[in-house]
C-alpha cells in the first residue's frame, strides 16, 4: 500500500467510479469517472490513470492520473454509474438525471439523454421550484434506477423518453442509496435506518420487506450486496457503523461492527475478491476490511500438539476454509473469532472521503480536500 | 491608531460614476457590496436614473483561482498536523520537525509555482499569459520570503552553517545558471562558447567552486598558453577552506585558515599573476571579495541579496546572525547605488535581516493579495515560540487575527469553507465564535449537505446551530408536503414545538383521507415518540389502528380508552376517539369491561358537556345535528355494551 498517488483537482469531488473493463478481458482498470459538488460550476469528468507497462523516463509522473475530458453538470453530482463502456449516468442535486457519452477518438463527453424532473416535490409552497435532489443511482443495463430526497423510485430504461415505472411516496423519508438485488428487485436505505426491498413485479408503492436497525433509526447512507451471495448485503449509516444483513431471514442486521467516527459514505465489496470489504467517511478515513479466512495462522495455533497434529490441523483448517466461504465470511457470527482484518488506506486524515470505488487491484476515491487518490496494488 | 502605512489602493467599479452619484455600502465577511443611491443633492431636482446594479466587491481574489485552490487544500492538511504535532516535542526534535513542515509548505508552493509557469506558457492569449507570469512572480517572492524566514527564524542557524544555509537560498533562487551550464557543457567546444566566461562568473559568485574549477580545467586543456594561470586559480579554489557539516573544526580554526587563504590570493593578485587574463584577474577579485569587482557583474548577481551573500562569502563567511543586517542594509545601498528606490521585496527582505519579524509579516501583508502566506507563516513563527510577546491592542494576537482572516475569506468561498473550519478551530480565543457566526450563513443546497454542516456543528457541541439547521430543513419538508422527513429533522433537532405542528398535519391529513401516511416512520418511532405529547399521540393512535388491524381487540380497546383518559389526546380528536370505539362496542364478543364503559361514558359525557354551542344557523347547525346523532349512537351502543358486559362479568364470576 505504499504507491497511492494523491492529486489536487481544484474542486470537491463527491464522486469516483472505475470504467467497467470488457467481460472477459485480461484489462486492468485504466480510466476512471469523477463528479463534483459545491462547486459554483460543477463537471463530470473523465481520468486516465496510464499505461502500466510504459515507465515514464522521468520516473515521476508515471503514477499520476491525468485528465481526459470534462463537460459540466448542472448542479451537484450526487451519484455516478456507468452504464457501460462508454455512458455515465449522473444524478444531480437539482432532481435531473443525465447520460453522459464518451467519445474516445476525440476525447469529449456529451450528453446523450436526460431526464430532467426525475426528482421533484409536489408541495405547495416548494422553495427550490419544486425539483429536489437525486440521490442515486443504479444501472443494469437497460434499466437505470434513482431514488432521490422526495422519496420517490424511478425506473427508466436508457433509449425510453420517459420512466417506465414510477413509485411515488415509496418513502416517507430520504432514500439515501440504492442497489440492485436481483434483476427485478432492488435494495434502498433512507434516512430512519430502515433497508427495504422492492420487487417491480409488484404494483402500488409497499416494499415487498423492510429491514432496520433497532430503534434508534440511525439512517443509513449507502449500500452495496455481496457480488456472489445475493443475500448479503452491507450498509454504512450516520454513526459510522457497518451493518452486515441477510436479507433471507430476520428483519435486523446479522451484525454491527464499530467503524468511521462519522458518517460512513459508501461500502463497497471488492467485485471479485468479496471477502474484502471497503467504507469511507466524513471522518476522513478509508478503509480496508479484510476478512479472508488466514489459513496459516490458524494452523499455527494447532501447531502445539506437534507434527501428527499439524498433518491434521491442516485439514481442518481447509475444511473449516471452505465451509466459511460456503456460508460467507461475512455471516458467521461467532465473536470469538475476530478474524477481520481493518488497515486504513489513506496516510494521513484528510476532509472527508465521500466516494470510493474497486476494481481489480485497483481503488479509486475522492475528497473534500479536492483531491482524488488512486492505487494500484491493493493486495501487495 | 497606528498611522496608515500607505495610501489604500482605489478599486474602481466599472458602470458607478462616483463623482455624480452617490454610493452606498454594506460589509460582507469577505465581500462588500456596492450600489448607487438615489438619494439627490438638494439643488439637485429632477431624478435622473440610476444604475441598477448592485456589485460585490471581493477583496481576496486569489481565493477565486483554480491553480492557488491547491495551495490552500494542500496547506490545509500540513496546517493541521502542525497543531498536532505540539507540545510532546522538545529541543532539537522539535526544531527538525518545524524546519519540516516549513519545507513542506514551500514545496506545496513551488508545485503551484510550476503548474502556474506551465500554465503560462501554454495560454493563448497573451494577456492570459501575462496574468499568469506575474501570479508566479508573486508565488517565487513568497518562496523566497518564506525560505530566508525558515533559515533565519526557525533554523536558527549558527555563525558559519548560516552562510551555507543562505548560499543555498541564492542557488535555489537564481537558477538560470542550470540551464546555461548544460547548454555550454553541450557545445563542441565548451570553452571557446559565448557565455563561457559568464558561466564561470556565476559559479563564481554562486560559490560553486568545484564546477568553476571543472570549466577552468576545459580552459586550459583548450588554451595552453593560459594553463598555469588556470591551474593556480583552481588550486586557490580548492583550498578555499569551507565549513562543512561533518567537520568538527571549531570557528576560530576556520576563521585562521580562511585569513591565510584570503592572504594567499591577495598575494597573486599583487604579484599580478592575472595580469594577462582579464577574466581570471576578475574572478579572483571576487574571490578576494572586493565590492567593486562584484559590483561589476551587477547584471549576473541580479539582485541585492545575491550580491549580500556572495559579499559575505568571500569576506565575512563566519558573519554572525546579529551582524547580518548592517551588510545587508549596505549591500542594498551599494547595489542599488541611489538610482533606484528599495521595492516591497527588499523591504521584506531587509526586515528578515534584521530580525524584526513583525515587520516582515506587516509588510507582507500590505504587499501580498492574500492572507494565506501571512496567515500560515505567522502561524509556524509562533509554533517556533516568537511571537508570544506581541499582543495587538484589538483581538486577540496576531497568529490568531491573522488565521480568523484567512478562514473568514475561505467561509467567502463558495466551496472552500469547509477548510476555513479547522482554522476557527485553531482559533482559542475567537474562532469558536466566528464559526458559529459564518456557519449558520452556508446555503443548504442538499440534506447531504446540510450532513456535513450538522456534523461539524455537532462534533464542536454547537447546540444553537444544530437546532436551527435542523429546523431549517423541517421547515422546507413541510413546504415540500414530506411530513416524514419533517417530523425526522425534528425528532433529530429534538424540536418538541415543531415535532407537535408536524404531528398535528400528520392527523389533519387523517381526518381528511381516513388513513395514514408515512407508516413506515410512525410504526418505528420508538423511544422518540416521547419528544411530544402529541407525537406520543399520533404513534399510539396508530398503534390502536395496528391492534385492531391484528384482531387484538382487548389491547385496541383499552389503549383507545387510556389515550382519553390520560389526557394525550387533543381535545378536538376525541369525537374520532368515541366513534372509533363504535366498532368495537358492536363486536359478537364483549371488548370493554364494565368498568371501561363507565370510563368511556364518562368521556363522552365529558366531552359533550364542553362542546362548544354553535350560535348562528346554516351549514354548522347541519354539522351538529350530524354530530349529535352520533353521539346518540354512541350511547346506545355503550349501554348495551355495559349490560352485556355486567352480565358476562357477573356470570364469569358466579360460575
Amino acid at each position: 500500500m505504499e504507491e497511492i498517488y494523491a492529486k489536487f483537482v481544484s474542486q470537491k469531488i463527491s464522486k469516483t467510479r472505475w470504467r467497467p473493463v470488457p467481460p472477459g478481458s485480461l484489462q486492468t482498470a485504466d480510466t476512471f469517472a469523477a463528479g463534483s459538488w459545491d462547486n459554483e460550476e460543477n463537471y463530470v469528468s473523465l481520468w486516465s490513470i496510464g499505461d502500466f507497462g510504459n515507465l515514464d523516463s522521468d520516473g515521476g509522473f508515471e503514477g499520476d492520473h491525468q485528465l481526459l475530458c470534462d463537460i459540466r453538470h448542472h448542479g451537484d453530482v450526487m451519484d455516478l454509474q456507468f452504464f457501460d463502456q462508454e455512458r455515465i449516468v449522473a444524478a444531480s442535486s437539482t432532481g435531473c438525471v443525465t447520460v453522459f457519452l464518451h467519445h474516445p477518438n476525440n476525447q469529449t463527453l456529451s450528453v446523450s439523454q436526460q431526464w430532467t424532473a426525475a426528482h421533484y416535490h409536489t408541495g405547495p409552497g416548494s422553495p427550490s421550484c419544486g425539483s429536489a435532489p437525486c440521490t442515486g443511482v443504479v444501472c443494469s443495463n437497460p434499466e437505470i434506477v434513482t431514488v432521490g430526497e422526495d422519496g420517490r423510485i424511478n425506473l427508466f430504461r436508457a433509449d425510453h423518453k420517459e420512466a417506465v415505472r414510477t413509485i411515488d411516496n415509496a418513502d416517507s423519508s430520504t432514500l439515501h442509496a440504492v442497489t440492485f438485488l436481483r434483476t427485478p428487485e432492488i435494495l434502498t436505505v433512507n434516512s430512519i435506518g430502515q433497508l427495504k426491498i422492492w420487487d417491480f413485479r409488484k404494483q402500488g408503492n409497499e416494499p415487498s420487506q423492510i429491514l432496520s436497525l433497532t430503534g434508534d433509526r440511525v439512517p443509513l447512507h449507502c449500500v452495496d450486496r455481496h457480488p456472489n451471495q445475493q443475500h448479503v448485503v452491507a450498509t454504512g449509516g450516520q454513526d459510522g457503523m457497518l451493518s452486515i444483513w441477510d436479507v433471507r431471514q430476520g428483519t435486523m442486521p446479522v451484525s454491527l461492527l464499530k467503524a468511521h467516527e462519522a458518517e460512513m459514505w459508501e461500502v463497497h465489496f471488492h467485485p471479485s475478491n468479496p471477502d474484502h470489504l471497503f467504507t469511507c467517511s466524513e471522518d476522513g478515513s478509508l478503509w480496508h476490511w479484510d476478512a479472508s479466512t488466514d489459513v496459516p495462522e490458524k494452523s499455527s495455533l494447532f501447531n502445539q500438539g506437534g507434527r501428527n497434529s499439524t498433518f491434521l490441523s491442516h485439514s481442518i483448517s481447509n475444511q473449516a476454509g471452505v465451509h466459511q466461504s460456503l456460508i460467507s465470511s461475512w455471516l458467521s457470527t461467532d465473536p470469538a473469532k475476530d478474524r477481520i482484518e481493518i488497515t486504513s488506506l489513506l496516510p494521513s486524515r484528510t476532509l472527508s472521503v465521500n466516494s470510493l470505488d474497486v476494481l481489480g487491484p485497483c481503488l479509486v476515491c475522492g475528497t473534500d480536500s479536492e483531491a482524488i487518490y488512486v492505487t494500484r496494488q491493493l493486495f501487495s | 491608531m497606528e498611522e496608515l502605512d500607505g495610501e489604500p489602493t482605489v478599486t474602481l467599479i466599472p458602470g458607478v460614476n462616483s463623482k455624480k452619484k452617490q454610493m452606498c455600502f454594506d460589509w460582507g465577511p469577505g465581500e462588500m457590496l456596492v450600489c448607487e443611491t438615489s438619494f439627490n443633492k438638494k439643488e439637485e431636482s429632477e431624478t435622473k436614473p440610476g444604475c441598477p446594479f448592485i456589485y460585490i466587491i471581493r477583496k481576496d481574489i486569489d481565493v477565486y483561482s483554480q491553480i492557488l485552490r491547491k495551495l490552500f487544500n494542500e496547506s490545509h492538511g500540513i496546517f493541521v498536523g502542525l497543531q498536532r504535532i505540539e507540545e510532546e516535542l522538545t529541543g532539537k526534535s522539535r526544531k527538525a520537525q518545524l524546519v519540516r513542515v516549513s519545507k513542506n509548505y514551500r514545496s506545496v508552493i513551488r508545485a503551484c509555482m510550476e503548474e502556474m509557469h506551465q500554465v503560462a506558457i501554454a495560454a493563448k492569449d497573451p494577456a492570459i499569459g501575462r496574468q499568469f507570469s506575474s501570479q508566479v512572480s508573486i508565488l517565487s517572492a513568497m518562496e523566497l520570503i518564506w525560505n530566508l524566514c525558515e533559515i533565519l527564524f526557525i533554523e536558527v542557524a549558527p555563525a558559519g552553517a548560516l552562510l551555507l544555509h543562505l548560499l543555498d537560498w541564492v542557488r535555489l533562487h537564481v537558477c538560470e545558471v542550470d540551464s546555461l551550464l548544460a547548454d555550454v557543457l553541450g557545445s563542441e567546444n565548451p570553452s571557446k562558447h559565448d557565455s563561457f566566461w559568464k558561466l564561470v562568473t556565476i559559479l563564481v559568485l554562486q560559490g560553486r567552486l568545484d564546477e568553476a574549477r571543472q570549466m577552468l580545467s576545459k580552459e586550459a586543456d583548450a588554451s595552453p598558453s593560459s594553463a598555469g594561470m588556470c591551474r593556480i586559480l583552481g588550486d586557490l579554489m580548492r583550498t578555499m577552506p569551507v565549513l562543512s557539516p561533518g567537520n568538527t573544526q571549531t570557528l576560530t580554526e576556520l576563521e585562521l585558515k580562511w585569513q591565510h587563504w584570503h592572504e594567499e590570493c591577495e598575494r597573486h593578485l599583487q604579484d599580478s599573476t592575472f595580469a594577462s587574463s582579464p577574466h581570471l584577474e576578475s574572478l579572483c577579485k571576487i574571490m578576494l571579495g572586493d565590492e567593486a569587482a562584484l559590483l561589476e557583474q551587477k547584471e549576473l548577481l541580479n539582485n541585492w541579496y545575491h550580491f549580500l551573500v556572495t559579499r559575505l562569502l568571500y569576506s565575512h563567511p563566519t558573519v554572525k546572525p546579529i551582524d547580518l543586517h548592517l551588510y545587508a542594509q549596505s549591500s542594498l545601498d551599494l547595489f542599488l547605488g541611489g538610482e533606484s528606490s528599495p521595492e516591497p521585496l527588499d523591504n521584506i527582505l531587509l526586515a528578515a535581516f534584521e530580525f524584526d519579524i513583525h515587520q516582515v509579516i506587516k509588510e507582507c501583508s500590505i504587499a501580498l493579495s492574500n492572507w494565506w502566506f501571512v496567515a500560515h507563516l505567522t502561524d509556524l513563527l509562533d509554533h517556533c515560540k516568537l511571537l508570544q510577546s506581541h499582543n495587538l491592542y484589538f483581538g486577540s494576537n496576531m497568529r490568531e487575527f491573522l488565521l480568523l482572516e484567512y478562514a473568514s475569506g475561505l467561509f467567502a468561498h463558495h466551496s472552500l469553507w469547509q477548510l476555513g473550519v479547522d482554522y476557527f478551530d485553531y482559533c482559542p480565543e475567537l474562532g469558536r465564535v466566528s464559526l458559529e457566526l459564518h456557519i449558520e450563513r452556508i446555503p443548504l443546497s442538499t440534506e447531504q449537505k446540510a450532513l456535513k454542516v450538522l456534523r461539524i456543528c455537532e462534533q464542536r457541541q454547537m447546540t444553537e446551530q444544530v437546532r436551527s439547521i435542523c429546523k431549517i430543513l423541517a421547515m422546507n419538508a413541510v413546504r415540500n408536503n414530506r411530513l416524514g422527513s419533517a417530523l425526522s429533522w425534528s425528532i433529530r433537532a429534538k424540536d418538541a414545538a415543531f415535532a407537535t405542528l408536524v404531528s398535528d398535519r400528520f392527523l389533519k391529513d387523517y381526518c381528511e383521507r381516513g388513513s395514514f401516511s408515512d407508516l413506515d416512520l410512525i410504526d418505528n418511532l420508538g423511544p422518540a415518540m416521547m419528544l411530544s405529547d402529541r407525537l406520543t399521540f399520533l404513534g399510539k393512535y396508530r398503534e390502536f389502528h395496528r391492534f385492531y388491524g391484528e384482531k387484538r381487540l382487548t389491547d385496541a380497546a383499552s389503549l383507545l380508552l387510556s389515550l382519553m383518559t390520560s389526557q394525550i389526546a387533543p381535545r378536538s380528536f376525541w369525537v374520532i376517539l368515541l366513534i372509533d370505539a363504535l366498532p368495537l362496542l358492536e363486536e359478537k364478543e364483549v371488548v370493554f369491561s364494565a368498568e371501561q364503559t363507565y370510563e368511556l361514558m364518562r368521556c363522552l359525557e365529558d366531552f359533550a358537556s364542553r362542546r362548544p354551542v354553535w350560535r348562528e344557523p346554516g351549514v354548522q347547525r347541519i354539522q351538529e345535528d350530524v354530530e349529535n346523532t352520533k353521539l346518540e349512537m354512541l350511547r346506545l351502543a355503550l349501554a348495551r355494551n355495559l349490560g352485556r358486559a355486567i352480565i358476562k362479568e357477573g356470570s364469569l364470576e358466579g360460575s
